[in-house]
């Protein structure tokens, strides 16, 4: 299989300019719904039936309270309704899922990771796909959402103790933005050839002699939440690679479409709602300019085609599907670790190792070009306050940002932030690694080997979900030790950045004077840039060199 | 105390809520789903289930049939797809997932190579790199026109075809234009064996009664 550069110039440039075009009107209708005051007749009705009181506003405190209790509730719900599956309607033959993976696999679709420590075709049935599964892809994607519009009130509130009403926030999140485009979404998906029914359908070649039972099932309405959710967990094992999820080039340009639409119009809605249009594009920027640079990276290293099986199978191909090949193979899978999402369109473990190594950085970055939705706005914005503090030691000015004093509570909050993530994926993958006997779930030969455990964790941490497949964690070890990075990976951020919005939003606004530090504009985009890569490069270079730098580079 | 209470009465908030958005999230999304594309594209929405002459389903035109039986033999009369990480079969679905420099994947590549070669009749030189790799989703059903092309003059002297008839079938199952572009010209296997013993029956002398 060659890579046509014609061809991936000419999908890079359609996505960027699809997205550019919508990214001001879809990123207004954003902020309207979050700055929204009413509430629709359906909605008053959902209101009152859950017991919410939508006129109250919370305190950070109790805002997080409920993100936590509803991410509680949520997972215990998965988890139970997993186990008893083999008496619930709609699950075929399947038994209850294992205790293991079932907590693993409630963790991870409640944490918008959507890692798949289970093969579905043999594990899971409609219910569980499509009354769990689905329903957690729509409200862990919401839960981000909301997140970041709390943290952007944070910044536009002054002297208060009100960030929103997580409840209503999470209902129009998941209502106004998420339901119909997903809808919309999966409509398209149909018509491209997703499949979407209740039933498989017996087929027989009688000139072969051939008999297949072709699996059914509520593909589509799952693969567009999938998407647009940045949630990537499949309906199938082979994910977007399977042709019920995936069934030809153009669909798989519109799952990358999906995938990027909401994130990186966050950005717009977020300068709107600052009202200053400048934050945002200087945001929007970064995440773009990033997201070139990765996606030419990844085409490059997937183009080399490195590997000696490669080379003895006379280029590339495994991994990859012929419908498909290493042109939209590149595009979705930079695409897909950029972002929380996870979905894969070609096998990532097969990938030549620089091109599995961009991979790992595109997550080690922290998601944040454009990242998840939500999750990679409030990452780009903590570390917008980073870069305004180093600019701040350099001038000998306290730091400020969009009118907020930048003091030592803050700056712990934003560190705690950046250190989290690098911490567990180290930990975790380091204690991994050392155990004697776990290192054969990892079946792989030679630095390869470290490379799928330093993925798994670096994937989990993130709330990626993608996979160099050749793991095995399954079992009770490494089930808990994933199911940790998941739920810490996106929880110990959350109460941070919720922390953070709580005491930007008590502090009053201060003027902006000769001496602050602009936060637009190219020098400051630079810098942020500059301080998104480097932390990155510092944390996790010495492992990256272990893994896919030395398959890599030592051949 | 009065956390613990504030966290109850979140948690009963919680329960409630997630029961009410999967009523709207898990069911009514996706049976309007359901109900919209069996109206408009039941074909899509069902599978792409394609028919035979006498008009029974024979095969999803998405997915692969096997191409080899369970001790690898392959039957000569029909064009094979891929090798596959699932023996092709639709109950499940997987790549190799094997490192580029793993020894076992060298291993499979070069096995593949001998038996792609052999089936053939060619130099193990000439066969293409999607003949001797496995699929992303194991069902892939479509290959290179490359390898397609080899596998012309083997599958029409198996029906008593003619070799430009076939090569024109397998003109007609490959993929061009935009999709061709975004992706890479394919030949679909899975439709193109169902054309051929189509024309197979039809060149055979009819039947007396």
């Amino acid at each position: 299989m060659t890579f046509n550069y014609a061809s991936f110039i000419v999908q890079v440039a359609a996505l960027l300019i699809v997205l550019a075009a919508l990214h001001k009107p879809f990123g207004i209708y954003l902020a309207r719904v979050f700055e929204g005051t009413t509430s629709s007749r359906p909605e008053r009705l959902f209101y009152r039936l859950a017991g919410v009181d939508a006129g109250t506003e919370q305190t950070w405190s109790v805002y997080l309270r409920s993100v936590l209790a509803f991410s509680a509730v949520s997972i215990l719900a998965v988890f139970a309704l997993q186990r008893l599956q083999g008496v619930l309607p709609g699950s075929g033959s399947l038994p209850g899922v294992d205790p293991w993976v079932a907590m693993n696999t409630a963790i991870s679709f409640v944490t918008n990771t959507n890692w798949q420590t289970y093969v579905p075709e043999a594990t899971v049935g409609i219910f569980v796909q499509m009354c769990l599964l689905a329903v957690q892809n729509f409200l862990s994607a919401a839960v981000g959402i909301v997140v970041v519009v709390a943290f952007i009130r944070g910044i536009v509130r002054t002297r208060t103790q009100r960030l929103g009403n997580f409840w209503v926030d999470l209902a129009r999140t998941s209502f106004r933005i998420l339901l119909p485009i997903a809808f919309v979404a999966a409509v398209v998906m149909v018509l491209g050839g997703v499949v979407q029914n209740f039933w498989p359908t017996d087929v027989t070649n009688q000139a072969a002699g051939i008999s297949q039972s072709i699996p059914g099932g509520p593909v589509a309405s799952q693969e567009a939440i999938k998407e647009l959710g940045t949630n990537g967990g499949g309906y199938f094992n082979a994910n977007s690679a399977h042709p019920f999820e995936n069934p030809n080039a153009l669909i798989s340009l519109f799952e990358v479409f999906l995938l990027l639409l909401i994130p990186s119009a966050l950005p717009y809605a977020f300068g709107r709602m600052v009202g200053d249009q400048k934050q945002g594009y200087t945001v929007a920027a970064v995440m773009g300019a990033l997201w070139l640079a990765s996606v030419s990276l990844m085409g490059w290293a997937v183009a080399s085609g490195q590997g000696t099986a490669t080379a003895a199978a006379g280029g590339l191909g495994e991994g990859f599907e012929q419908r498909f090949g290493p042109v939209p193979g590149a595009i979705f899978a930079a695409s897909t670790t950029l972002t929380s999402t996870g979905a894969v369109n070609t096998a990532h473990d097969s990938l030549p190792p620089l091109a599995g190594g961009v991979a790992m950085v595109n997550m080690m970055l922290g998601e944040v070009a454009p990242g998840g939705t939500g999750s990679g706005l409030y990452g780009l914005l903590i570390l917008s306050i980073i870069s305004v503090f180093i600019a701040g030691l350099m001038v000998g000015r306290t730091p400020e940002y969009l009118g907020k004093k930048i003091g030592p509570t803050e700056m712990k909050l934003a560190a705690m932030y950046i250190l989290v993530t690098p911490t567990l994926v180290l930990a975790l993958a380091g204690i991994t690694v050392l155990l004697p006997g776990i290192l054969a779930n990892a079946p792989a030969s030679g630095p390869h080997q470290f490379s799928e455990v330093l993925y798994a964790f670096t994937s989990g941490a993130n709330n990626n979900g993608s996979a160099f497949g050749g793991i095995t964690t399954s079992g009770p070890f490494l089930s808990v030790m994933m199911g940790l990075a998941m739920l810490l990976g996106r929880f110990l951020p959350i109460v941070l950045v919720l922390a953070l919005a709580g005491s930007l939003a008590r502090q009053g606004k201060i003027p902006a004077s000769a001496g602050t530090v602009p936060t637009h504009g190219p020098l400051f985009g630079g810098l942020l840039l500059g301080v998104t890569v480097i932390l990155t490069a510092l944390s996790y270079f010495p492992a990256l060199a272990l893994g896919p730098l030395a398959e890599g580079l030592l051949k | 105390m009065n956390i613990l209470t504030g966290y109850l009465r979140q948690a009963g908030t919680a329960l409630r809520f997630l029961v009410l958005a999967t009523l709207v999230l898990g069911l009514a999304y996706p049976l309007s789903v359901f109900g919209v594309g069996q109206l408009i594209a039941p074909y899509q929405a069902n599978g792409s289930i394609i028919k035979d002459a006498a008009g029974a389903p024979a095969a999803s035109a998405l997915i692969a049939q096997a191409s080899a039986d369970d001790n690898g033999a392959r039957d000569p009369r029909w064009f094979h797809a891929r090798p596959s990480a699932v023996a092709w079969d639709p109950a499940s679905s997987s790549a190799s997932n094997l490192g580029p420099n793993e020894p076992k994947l060298l291993e499979a590549v070069t096995a593949n190579r001998f038996t792609v070669a052999a089936a053939e009749g060619i130099n193990e030189s000439e066969v293409p790199a999607d003949a001797v790799t496995a699929s992303g989703s194991g069902l892939d059903p479509d290959i290179s026109p490359e390898y397609a092309g080899l596998q012309v003059a083997r599958v029409a002297a198996a029906h008593g075809l003619d070799t430009e008839a076939v090569a024109s079938l397998v003109d007609r199952h490959t993929s061009s234009g935009l999709l061709a572009f975004l992706g890479q010209p394919s030949v679909n296997v899975t439709s193109l064996n169902l054309a051929v013993a189509e024309a197979s029956q039809a060149s055979q002398p009819a039947q007396s009664e």
